[in-house]
């Protein structure tokens, strides 16, 4: 009887291990099979496979590489990604965010331009509204930390200023951001 | 067979009693027609006139030019064939006096227009008067016709209003050729866009520039009662909806609310501008009367509400929000009451443009990574998609309501290179799809009424 219970747990043990490492990314799944091989092959394989490198800027489609990224200050950078069509502040924004307000904190006399931008591939004014919506949730969240409504506005540019001109999903996937700009 | 019927039903129609002056009709709800044979003669101009209007406009054969400007724009429609000048075999000056049937009939022209141009001098000043004829090749008699005197500058529109004569004779809908399109011009690299407003003439001819492409310029539409744009400027940074007049150049900012105002369009009687108000994250619709000077707020919802078209009627507003979570099209009443959902197909929808008849929305749809201009009923039946691609929107209905003109974007290469954005219209059939001529990139078109006398 016991046994037989345990022998139940191992195999729903076993069953959520598959589902934990099919729900795993492809990278992930590379990298614990081939520990043991040595790192120029891990290497090759990273240049080889376009998708592979994406996995690497790319969460969800998130971006979360260094490209483009620019500072507000010194160690502080000025943008903030997100997601197709949404407007959710992701755990690496609200650091960056983070670091903004605490510098904005201590350099009281700067105001700055949070500016809202979408990707190509939404109607022109839908994507007005929606980089308003963008650099508002970026402004909500410096003002959360300490910095007054009154040294932050937002401009929206919709779609109308991409800093890649790529059409694919590593490029649109850095086109939707919120930039903070020093406004004096 | 399909001639054969075809002539049958010319005959009866020219059989018919009580209209006296019944010709050839063509069914432009189908859109695999056979285009109507018709020629186009060069309008005679005799040897006194061709000198002086050599002299005025640098021309040298003005009544082929204007012959020309018609033959262009019926064979656009697809509707016409317009036959190759090469093979008439009457002169202009005599068929436009009497056409010698049979020979017309022997290149297979159903259809016949002839004209005369003769230069004029009122008061001192030049001007040129225009006489057109269409005939009925196979009844063999003169169906309609008129004479116009007009400065000589304008003689491109002499041919669109002559253009929208044939068309309505022929087709017994309005025309839309003496019209003018505005749009968005594009220069630049992707990354850092020149945009100006720039207006044409419906074929693409005497483009005028009305910003020089210092600030950001978005989304002109057209007053449909005159000639007042309305639009979205960047000015100052501070993204507002302006109004422009397009004929003195004076403009305003109309508006002036704290927050982003974009996506202007007029109301039928052009009275009154809609438009989307973002503020602290949120887009609702307002309406601003234009001689009251009072807004009203419609909409009131903390999703996005933006891009709003009036029912021709101005009971109704069509408008896009993604309050089920994604973009989709509504209506409201025009006091923002009573709103319902309209589209519910597989996809998201934006930009509900309400069609000059009243019938029907047209929209821009994304589904599974393509971009489709379509039209559905007001009630959200009967959904058609007329033409796909990897990017495109912003569909404008031409007055009549029978052509859609929009927007498309190509897909760049690797090195995010090879983009453009072009203007391109379709009929409402889904046929005859043709690329729109600019002088550079365009985007944004907006399509005006007919132009006034």
């Amino acid at each position: 009887m016991n046994l037989n219970k345990i022998l139940k747990n191992a195999f729903f043990i076993v069953i959520f291990g598959l589902i934990v490492t099919a729900c795993a990314t492809k990278k992930s799944v590379k990298t614990t099979t081939e520990t043991k091989s040595t790192t120029t092959k891990a290497e090759e394989t990273q240049k080889a496979d376009p998708i592979e490198k994406l996995d690497a800027l790319m969460r969800g489609d998130v971006y979360v590489g260094s490209d483009t990224v620019g500072e507000l200050a010194s160690g502080v950078p000025d943008r903030v990604f997100f997601a197709t069509n949404e407007t959710i502040l992701t755990t690496a924004s609200r650091e960056t965010l983070r670091k903004q307000a605490a510098w904005l904190r201590q350099n009281s006399d700067v105001t700055v331009v949070v500016e809202g931008h979408a990707d190509e591939r939404g109607t022109r004014e839908y994507n007005l509204a929606l980089g308003e919506r963008r650099a508002n949730a970026a402004k909500d969240y410096l003002m959360t930390y300490g910095v007054s409504s009154d040294r932050i506005k937002v401009l929206s540019y919709g779609k109308e200023r991409p800093v890649d001109s790529g059409s694919n999903p590593l490029s649109w996937s850095k086109n939707r951001r919120s930039v903070t700009v020093k406004a004096n | 067979m399909k001639n054969k019927l075809l002539l049958l039903f010319i005959f009866c129609l020219i059989l018919k009693p009580g209209i006296s002056y019944s010709l050839v009709e063509i069914d432009i709800t189908r859109g695999n027609i056979d285009p109507l044979p018709i020629s186009v003669s060069p309008f005679f101009e005799d040897e006194i006139s061709k000198e002086k209007i050599k002299k005025n406009l640098d021309i040298d054969n003005l009544g082929l030019e204007i012959s020309k400007v018609i033959e262009n724009n019926l064979r656009k429609t697809g509707l016409f064939d317009t036959l190759d000048k090469g093979s008439f075999l009457q002169k202009p000056d005599i068929a436009h006096l009497k056409p010698r049937f049979e020979d017309w009939a022997l290149i297979k022209s159903q259809v016949l227009i002839t004209g005369k141009v003769t230069s004029k001098i009122i008061n001192e000043k030049d001007f040129i008067r225009i006489e057109f004829k269409l005939w009925d090749v196979l009844g063999a008699k003169m169906v309609d016709g008129f004479s116009l005197t007009t400065v000589p500058t304008n003689w491109r529109r002499v041919g669109h209003k002559i253009s929208d004569k044939v068309y309505e004779r022929l087709t017994g809908e309005s025309g839309y050729f003496d019209t003018r399109i505005i749009y968005v011009s594009e220069e630049g690299p992707k990354t850092q866009r020149v945009k100006k407003l720039a207006i044409m003439d419906q074929d693409g001819f005497n483009t005028k520039y009305l910003t020089l492409g210092n600030e950001l310029v978005l989304t002109p539409r057209f007053n449909p009662t005159n000639q007042m744009v309305t639009y979205l400027s960047y000015f100052r940074n501070m993204p507002r909806v302006y109004l422009l007049n397009i004929e003195t150049g004076k403009q305003e900012v109309v508006g002036d609310f704290p927050g982003m105002t974009f996506a202007p369009r007029f109301s039928p009687d052009g009275k009154k501008i809609i438009m989307s108000l973002a503020k602290d994250g949120n887009s609702e619709i307002w309406v601003r009367n234009l001689d009251t000077n009072i807004q009203e707020k419609l909409t009131d919802h903390p999703s996005i509400d933006t891009s709003p078209s009036y029912s021709p009627d101005g009971k109704y507003i069509t408008f896009n929000s993604d309050r089920s979570g994604y973009q989709q099209i509504y209506i409201m009443r025009s006091d923002g009451s009573k709103v319902k959902r309209i589209s519910f197909g597989k996809g998201i929808y934006g930009t509900p443009v309400w069609s000059p008849r009243g019938d029907l929305i047209a929209f821009t749809k994304l589904h599974k990574g393509k971009f489709f201009i379509g039209v559905m009923r007001t009630d959200g039946s009967g959904e058609r998609l007329l033409t796909e691609n990897f990017y495109q929107e912003a569909p404008s209905w031409s007055p009549n309501g029978r052509i859609i003109i929009f927007y498309r974007e190509t897909k760049t290469d690797d090195k995010g290179l090879g983009f453009s954005a072009k203007l391109w219209s379709i009929d409402l059939t889904g046929y005859n799809e043709r690329l729109v001529k600019t002088e550079t990139d365009a985007s944004d078109p907006s399509w005006s009424s007919l132009l006034g006398n």
